[in-house]
């Protein structure tokens, strides 16, 4: 059982839910948000080991190459260039297609492989914690989260994805029977929850909300939900005593008021995978 | 020698476009010729790397230099290294900058812009 924890907005509490929430299901939690994974600094995982994750990559033999371009015009990322000086590749636009090698006449295109980043595997109890940590100044989430997809089996999953509906996000939804979306009580909350619902709804993923840091302002976010027939499973309250936790990079599962609401949420989001 | 123009249009009085990468047309020009010839830019239309498909049109139409307004890193590396000089101007039409370039030259551009600089946005994610 798989569960997709998104936003659309950044900063709603993604990673809050989704670490609380593995700690207190006691089930695997991925970071997939490879560009910058901070969960690990909530579950504090240990013994953990790392996997290389490297992309395929053309390497030009310039004897080889006659200049008939084919390779520059069947590359859908403009990765190739024929200039006066022969081919040039950009590495960081190749999004490992091959197609280059398959159109080459003469055979100058071998492959080769290059790192784009890796992912780690640690425990934090019974708790298995997985990352994905893209390298910095690369461009490409994929091959990364295809990798995560890869490390984990059919056993209860929270996946923590990046902010957004971009590529990355969908990428990590895929594959999963249900979807958490995080949303806070402001109009950049609730323009962005739009968004991941509409996305949520196109891939035909059964999904309910959470609101973190429910304030006076929480009426906008329920008005909408009953307006499209969304369930809300719980509400985290704005309140100082989480941010100072997170500050420290602690969990709020085991802290009053927080520990009766994620264990109220796990509660209705046990019910919710389970009927959906 | 052939001058290439980024241009907002496929005439010779059509205005000039400040982008390199998604400008509509490349205006050739043959100073032996004395003629016009209008290339679509194969960088308008792609999701990414535009500069370099626009570069890689500028080179195969055998220019020797380059008039536009501003280069991102990637399309000013390929123009280099393909020896083909790179001008700036920032109004006019194109027979104008090309008129202006032969009676009195123009800026040299020597260097780029930052990446997806003309797109209206920055730091764009996908």
């Amino acid at each position: 059982m798989h569960i997709a924890v998104l936003s659309g907005k950044g900063g709603t509490g993604k990673t809050t839910v989704s670490t609380n929430l593995a700690a207190v299901m006691n089930c695997r939690y991925v970071d997939c948000d490879v560009e910058e994974p901070n969960g690990f600094i909530f579950l504090r995982p240990y013994d953990v080991h790392t996997k290389d994750v490297s992309v395929s990559v053309p390497v030009i033999d310039k004897d080889k190459c006659k200049g008939c371009q084919k390779c520059v015009d069947i590359c859908q990322f403009n990765a190739l260039v024929y200039t006066r000086k022969g081919l040039v590749l950009f590495e960081k636009l190749c999004h490992a297609c091959g197609a280059c090698m398959l159109v080459c006449p003469g055979g100058a295109i071998a492959e080769t492989e290059r790192s784009i980043g890796k992912i780690d595997i640690g425990k934090t109890g019974s708790i298995e914690c997985v990352r994905g940590v893209l390298d910095v100044g690369e461009p490409m989430s994929g091959p990364i989260i295809r990798e995560l997809k890869k490390n984990v089996d059919s056993s209860l999953t929270l996946w923590d994805c990046s902010p957004g509906s971009s590529c990355n996000v969908v990428k990590s939804m895929s594959d999963c029977d249900f979807a958490l979306l995080v949303t806070e009580p402001t109009k950049f909350g609730l323009h962005d929850l739009r968004i991941a619902v509409e996305l949520t709804r196109k891939l035909s993923i059964p999904f309910a909300v959470v609101i973190n840091r429910s304030d006076q302002y929480s009426g906008m976010i329920y008005e909408y939900c009953s307006k499209e027939n969304i369930k809300i499973l719980g509400e985290i309250p704005f309140d100082r005593s989480a941010a100072v936790a997170y500050s420290k990079g602690e969990l709020l599962y085991d802290k009053p008021p927080f520990k009766d609401i994620f264990l109220h949420i796990a509660g209705r989001l046990k019910e919710e995978v389970l009927c959906s | 020698m052939r001058i290439c123009v980024s241009s907002v249009g496929k005439e010779k009085t059509s205005p000039l476009d400040a982008r390199f990468g998604r400008c509509q047309y490349f205006m050739v020009y043959d100073t032996d010729t004395k003629e016009y010839k209008a290339v679509p830019n194969k960088g308008l239309l792609s999701s990414g790397g535009a500069g370099i498909a626009a570069a890689q049109t500028v080179i195969n139409e055998k220019a020797d230099a380059v008039i536009t307004g501003n280069l991102g890193p990637n399309a000013m590396e390929l123009l280099r290294a393909s020896d083909i000089t790179t001008y700036h101007a920032s109004t006019g039409t194109v027979n104008e900058v090309v008129k202006q370039y032969m009676d009195n030259g123009l800026p040299l551009i020597d260097k780029a812009v930052p990446a997806h600089f003309g797109m209206g946005h920055r730091n764009a994610r996908g």
